[in-house]
C-alpha cells in the first residue's frame, strides 16, 4: 500500500490534488494540529484517526466536525477510526501526510513507521523520552532524507515571526557567550486513577507524570527554550550538570517526575546555558530566553536586541506577530502541494530533545554528563510490551507511590 | 445609548441611539485587579476540576498572560474569557453571600457616560483623553495601575482605556435596531457562547476605539496561539487587553434567580 502513495505524494496537481491526512494521537494538541492542517489553502482532507483510547477519537472528531471552517474536510468514517497500540500503522496507510501527536514516548516508533511507509510528516516535540529513542529518530531521519520526505517538528518558535527576525539579526550581539532559558509556571493537568484501570491504562491516561511517556516537564515543555538557544548557537551542548527535585509534587497522582530542575549546559566553544524550569503553583511565572553576546543581548520574549549599555538596537514590531502553529502547517502543506522537499527539522528536533534529556539525567543523577556518552548509552525507558495488561517500566508500591530519582544514587545509564 | 449618525469614527452597530431606564446598581470604581482576582485563582479550597463542580477556578496559564505588564500592586487582571469573569462572580457570591456580576452593555454605557451624550464622557475633544484614559498614545503599550488618572462624573476610574471591559450581553450587530424604543434594563441574553463583547477600548487602542458607544466584538483570533483544541475555556492567549469590573444590583435577586443566572452564563 505504501508504494503507490509514496510516488503520488510528490505530485499534487489538477483534479487529483487532494492531500490526505492521518491524525495519530487525538488529544487536545493533536486536534489542534489537525485543525491547522485542515485550515491551510491546499485541498487537505483528514481521512483517518488513531488513538490508544476510543473516547479521545470521539471527542476530537466531535470538535472538528463541530467547527464550520473545517468540517467539510473531515472525512473519517467509522472504519477509518483505529483504536489501540497498533492503530497508528493502519491509519497511516490511508494518508499522504501524518500528524504525530501522541505522548512523546511513542514518537520514535511512530516516526520510524511513517518514514517506512513514505509519508510526509508533522510531528510534535519532544521527539523521544530517552537516548535509545533519539537514536531511532536520527536513524529514521537519514532514510527520510533519502526518500525526500518533508518533516516539520512542532518547535513552533522556528515558525514565529519575532524569533525569525531576531535570528536574522543575531549578528548584532557578536559571539554568543552565554544564555538563560526559563519555563517556570504552575504546572499542568492531572488525571486521577480510576479503579477499573489497569496500571498501563492509568499511566497512559495520566501520562504527564511518567518519564517513559513524557520525559519529565524539562523535556516536555522546557525543550522549547533550550531549543532556541541551540538554534541561535548553531549546535547542541556537550556537557551538563544540575540540580532538581520534588518540593511540592508529593502526591501519588504526580507519578515520578520532578517539579523543578536547574541545569548548567556547556557548548563545545565553552559558552554556557543556564536553564531553569519549575512547576510549582504560586511561584513567579516566566517563559522566556535570553542570549548574551560580546556586543549585546537578545531578549526573545520582549523581541528586542540591546547593546550592553541598554540601547535598543532592534525592536520587533509585535503587530507583525503571526500564529506560528498555523504557519507550520501553511508552509508544510504549500511545499507538499508543489512537490517540494523543503523541511527537515528532525535533526534539530532530536538534538533539542536530547539536550533536555541530558538535563533531566543530570538532575536525576547529580553527575556531570557528557553528550556523546549519554546519547550512545542505549538507555531505554520504554516498556518491553505494549498491551493493557502489560507492565509499564515503573510500578507503584503498595500505597500507590512511585520510585523517585535521588541525586547521588540514581544512575544515568 | 449608542452614537448619533454624525459622530466621527462611529460604527453602524452603535445605532440608532436608544433611551431607556435602568434599575439602580452599584459599580466598582476600579477595574478588578490581579491582586483581587488571585485570591480566587489561588484559592486552594476551590477545585480546578472543570465540568464536575459548580464553582471551579481557572486552569493554570501555560505562559504568564500578563505579558510582563505587572501583576502585583493594583494592575488590572487581564487575558480572560468572559466566563472566567462570571465564575469569579460566582465564587464571590459563594464567599460573601452577595450577588455581583458584570454590567449589562446598557448599564456599562450608562455608567460610563455619567449623564453625557458626547463622544467621550468629558466631551468631544480627543486631546483631553489622556487626562482620563490610558490608550495607544500615552500607555507605552501596557496597562497601568487602576485609578491613576481622573475619574468620570460618577467617580468611576478607567472606564475608557486601560483594559477593555467584558459586559454580560451577547454581541449582535443589530442589537440597537431590534431593541424597543422605551425599554427598562435592556439586555441581550446569550444564545451561544460567542460572540460576547467588551466596552471602553484599551491601552492598545487609538482614540476612536475609546468612544463611549464603541463596541468591541469577541474574535476567534483572541486565542490563536492556544495550540490545543478545544481552546482554553478560561484564558485568551492573544487578548491581553481584556478585563472587567463588577456591578452589584441594588435589589438582590432571589437565590433561585441567582442560580439560574450562573447556569445560563456558565453553561454555554
Amino acid at each position: 500500500m505504501a508504494t503507490p502513495l509514496l510516488s503520488k505524494a510528490n505530485f499534487f496537481s489538477g483534479a487529483e490534488d487532494t492531500i490526505k491526512v492521518a491524525l495519530i494521537g487525538c488529544g487536545g494538541r493533536g486536534t489542534g494540529a489537525a485543525t491547522q492542517a485542515l485550515s491551510t489553502k491546499q485541498n487537505v482532507k483528514l481521512v483517518a484517526m488513531a488513538d490508544a483510547f476510543r473516547d479521545r477519537i470521539d471527542n476530537s472528531f466531535k470538535d472538528m466536525t463541530g467547527d464550520n471552517n473545517i468540517k467539510s474536510r473531515v472525512d473519517v468514517p467509522e472504519e477509518r477510526k483505529y483504536v489501540g497500540f497498533d492503530a497508528y500503522k493502519k491509519a497511516m496507510a490511508h494518508a499522504d501526510v501524518v500528524i504525530l501527536t501522541t505522548p512523546p514516548g511513542f514518537r520514535p516508533i511512530h516516526f520510524e513507521e511513517a518514514v517506512k511507509q513514505g509519508k510526509q510528516i508533522f510531528m510534535e516535540k519532544p521527539v523521544a523520552t530517552d537516548p535509545a529513542g533519539i537514536k531511532r529518530v536520527l536513524d529514521a531521519a537519514e532514510i527520510a532524507k533519502q526518500k525526500k520526505l518533508n518533516v516539520v517538528v512542532g518547535l513552533q518558535r522556528h515558525y514565529q515571526n519575532s524569533y525569525r527576525e531576531l535570528y536574522a539579526k543575531k549578528e548584532l550581539i557578536g559571539d554568543i557567550t552565554s544564555a538563560q532559558a526559563w519555563w517556570n509556571n504552575d504546572g499542568v493537568w492531572v488525571n486521577m486513577r480510576k479503579p477499573e484501570q489497569t496500571e498501563m491504562e492509568y499511566q497512559m491516561r495520566n501520562w504527564y507524570y511518567f518519564v517513559w511517556l513524557c520525559g519529565d516537564h524539562i523535556v516536555e515543555q522546557h525543550i522549547h527554550n533550550m531549543d532556541v538557544i541551540n538554534w541561535f548557537k548553531g549546535g547542541h551542548p556537550v556537557k551538563a550538570q544540575g540540580l532538581g527535585g520534588r518540593q511540592v509534587r508529593k502526591g501519588k497522582e504526580y507519578g515520578e517526575i520532578f517539579d523543578h530542575h536547574y541545569v548548567e549546559f556547556q557548548y563545545a566553544d565553552g559558552s554556557v546555558l543556564n536553564s531553569q524550569c519549575r512547576h510549582i503553583p504560586g511561584t513567579m511565572s516566566k517563559v522566556d530566553e535570553l542570549l548574551i553576546g560580546t556586543k549585546g543581548k537578545i531578549f526573545c520574549g520582549a523581541a528586542n536586541i540591546k547593546d550592553h549599555s541598554g540601547k535598543v538596537l532592534f525592536q520587533f514590531d509585535k503587530k507583525g506577530e503571526n500564529d506560528p502553529y498555523q504557519t507550520e502547517h501553511d508552509e508544510l502543506f504549500a511545499a507538499i502541494a508543489k512537490g517540494e522537499y523543503k523541511f527537515n527539522n528532525t535533526e534539530y528536533g532530536a538534538h533539542s530533545t536530547m539536550t533536555a534529556i541530558m538535563g533531566r539525567m543530570a538532575t536525576y543523577s547529580g553527575q556531570m554528563l557528557e553528550w556523546d556518552k549519554l546519547i550512545n548509552s542505549g538507555l531505554n525507558m520504554m516498556p518491553k510490551e505494549f498491551a493493557w495488561d502489560a507492565m509499564p517500566p515503573t510500578l507503584p508500591d503498595a500505597d500507590g507511590f512511585y520510585p523517585i530519582a535521588v541525586p547521588g544514587k540514581t544512575k544515568y545509564i | 445609548m449608542g452614537s448619533s449618525d454624525n459622530e466621527k469614527g462611529r460604527d453602524v452597530d452603535e445605532g440608532p441611539q436608544k433611551v431607556f431606564s435602568i434599575s439602580p446598581f452599584w459599580m466598582g470604581i476600579y477595574e478588578v485587579t490581579h491582586d483581587e482576582f488571585d485570591i480566587f485563582f489561588k484559592d486552594a479550597n476551590t477545585s480546578q476540576n472543570l465540568g464536575t463542580d459548580a464553582i471551579t477556578r481557572p486552569s493554570p496559564q501555560y505562559i504568564d498572560l500578563s505579558w510582563d505588564m505587572g501583576r502585583e500592586g493594583g494592575f488590572p487582571v487581564n487575558s480572560m474569557q468572559q466566563r472566567t469573569a462570571v465564575m469569579y462572580c460566582r465564587w464571590l457570591y459563594n464567599k460573601t453571600g452577595v450577588f455581583y456580576r458584570l454590567p449589562t452593555e446598557a448599564e456599562w454605557e450608562y455608567a460610563c457616560r455619567a449623564g453625557s451624550s458626547t463622544k467621550y464622557f468629558f466631551g468631544d475633544n480627543e486631546s483631553d483623553l489622556e487626562k482620563y484614559a490610558w490608550y495607544g498614545k500615552n500607555s507605552n503599550a501596557a496597562y497601568h495601575k487602576v485609578g491613576q488618572l481622573q475619574p468620570n462624573a460618577f467617580g468611576l476610574y478607567d472606564m475608557l482605556g486601560n483594559v477593555s471591559e467584558w459586559v454580560m450581553d451577547q454581541y449582535d450587530e443589530n442589537y440597537f435596531t431590534k431593541m424597543k424604543d422605551v425599554n427598562a434594563d435592556p439586555e441581550l441574553k446569550p444564545a451561544s457562547r460567542h460572540p460576547r463583547l467588551l466596552k471602553g477600548g484599551s491601552y492598545a487602542d487609538d482614540a476612536t476605539e475609546l468612544r463611549c458607544a464603541n463596541r468591541t466584538k469577541w474574535l476567534p483570533e483572541w486565542n490563536k496561539r492556544d495550540p490545543q483544541i478545544p481552546k482554553s475555556k478560561w484564558w485568551l492567549t492573544d487578548a491581553p487587553f481584556a478585563g472587567f469590573r463588577l456591578v452589584r444590583p441594588l435589589k438582590q435577586p432571589s437565590a433561585d434567580e441567582i442560580e439560574k443566572f450562573f447556569t445560563l452564563y456558565l453553561s454555554n
